[in-house]
Formats: structure tokens, sequence, C-alpha cells
């Protein structure tokens, strides 16, 4: 559980618009098309190959970030021997295979309001449309930077730096603020 | 905000993205028989055009891919965006 949300938990958190979620091991991956194949084996849930999309099996995700670039979520408990398995996995291929479970905080965004809380600071249409189920992104909130995962039509899954997570938190608050209530 | 269409991710704001000067700046195959003019020129000569320019961009807040792009210096109009190594489209000259 991140400190920051926490200590100074938002005044509106108990409405359960904001939920933090549990520690989670990440890595972050790139790789040609042979590491994204050996990896999807390895890991158990395909690497999508769209731009922007996220795939999941259980509980591990594989959100792709860029051409090249994944951001794998597993449960924090399967950190000690994921790693290996994967480095294994991928014996000499070319990747890079980074372990960032500690750089950033995750919590859920949720609710009717869900969206348009997220649209207060950031400038992508979040709308079903252009930010369909599974849609998946690196994005600015505010000017932080943060991974974005729509999870359910009014579920996101919000990743930031933990050192930014208090600017991200206290700002989505802000914007609470404004909501009925 | 201006709308910029990543080759890689569609369409997203322009916030997302950092300028990366002139494209197709290329540098100097033999570097050890380049010149001090060759030099100059790879590395501090820039065009001030006025009008269609081939500029670098990088999807800084996304998926951090450099590419290029077509812009109208005058009007700030994004004509065209290509991925790195590709050629520039051509632009119509009667473009709106």
């Amino acid at each position: 559980m991140p400190e920051t949300l926490q200590r100074r938990p938002p005044p509106v958190e108990g409405r359960g618009w904001l939920e933090p979620l549990p520690a989670a091991t990440r890595f972050s991956f790139r790789g040609g098309s042979g590491a994204i194949e050996a990896l999807s084996r390895a890991y158990g849930v395909p690497l999508p190959t769209a731009a922007c999309r996220a795939a999941s099996a259980g509980p591990r995700a594989a959100l792709r970030l860029g051409p090249d670039e994944y951001l794998l979520i597993a449960p924090a408990a399967e950190g000690a021997s994921l790693a290996p398995m994967l480095a294994t996995a991928l014996g000499s291929l070319p990747h890079s295979l980074v372990e960032v479970s500690h750089r950033q905080v995750a919590f859920a965004v949720q609710g009717p309001y869900a969206e348009w809380l997220l649209q207060s600071g950031c400038p992508l249409d979040l709308d079903l449309g252009p930010f369909p189920i599974g849609m998946c992104t690196r994005s600015l909130f505010h000017k932080a930077e943060i991974t974005l995962w729509r999870t359910g039509p009014t579920t996101f899954r919000v990743e930031a730096w933990r050192s930014f997570a208090g600017y991200v938190v206290e700002l989505l608050a802000d914007s609470a603020l404004e909501l009925p209530a | 905000m201006l709308i910029i269409d990543c080759p890689y991710c569609g369409p997203r704001p322009e916030l997302e993205f950092a300028h990366g000067g002139q494209a197709h700046v290329v540098r100097p195959a033999d570097p050890a028989a380049a010149s001090d003019d060759d030099w100059l020129q790879y590395l501090y000569l820039r065009d001030n055009t006025r009008g269609v320019f081939a500029e670098r961009w990088r999807h800084a807040r996304g998926c951090g891919r450099f590419f290029n792009a077509l812009r109208d210096t005058t009007t700030d109009q994004f004509l065209a965006t290509y991925r790195a190594g590709e050629q520039p489209p051509a632009v119509p000259r009667d473009r709106p």
C-alpha cells in the first residue's frame, strides 16, 4: 500500500471512486517479435500486437505501451519466481526486461464519474468510442506521467510513479469536490 | 489544443509530444573524411522554412517513439506524419 495514499487520504475517498490497488510485480519489457513470442508463452498472456491495447489472463496482465514496449503486471507474490522464469524463457534473444515493481503505484478510479474525474487533468478523449475497454496508454495527468488502462465502462486503472502519486491523487480529490453529493 | 497523429498510436493531444528539430539531417557517412564545413552544416545549420517544413517529433508521454511530421510553419497545421526512416509524403500544392 503506497504511503502517500494512506498518509493523507483525499476527503472523498470514502465514497469509493478511488481505491488503492494492491502492490504488484511489474516489469518493463522491450524486445522484437521473437522475444515477444517467447515471453507470451512463458508469461501465459499473449502480448497484444495492436497499438495501445492490454491483454490479461487471470491475475497477469500485459499492457502495450509502445511498438516494442510492454508493461507486465502480476501479483506481488509472484515477484521472486517470475523474474528468473521470464529471463530463462527469453534466453539469448535480444530484449530488455527490467523489474519496476516499486517504481509506480496503482489505484482504481471508478464509478459513474470516473471518466469525468480523469478528464479533469488528462488531455486524452476518454469517451468509450476513442478509448474503449481494454485500451491502455501512457499519458499525462496535469503534469505527471500516468499509465491509464480502461478495465471497464466506468473503471480505470491508473499507474503513477510513486513520488507523483500524491500529486495525482490530491488533484483528483480536488476535482471530486465538484461531484454531486 | 492541436491534435497530432502519432504514426504508432493515432491522434493524440499535443501536450504528449516533444519537438525534435529539423528532420532528415544526415550525419556524414564517413566522419573522418568530412570537412569542417560538412560538420558545421550537420551540427549547427538548420533551415528556417516559411511554409511546409519536415520536423522530428517525439511522442514523449505516449509510446516514446520519434517520428517525422510535415508542418506548415505559417499556420501550425500538421499536414502529415510518418515513421522515422520513411520518405516524406507528397503534399498537394492546392491544399486548403
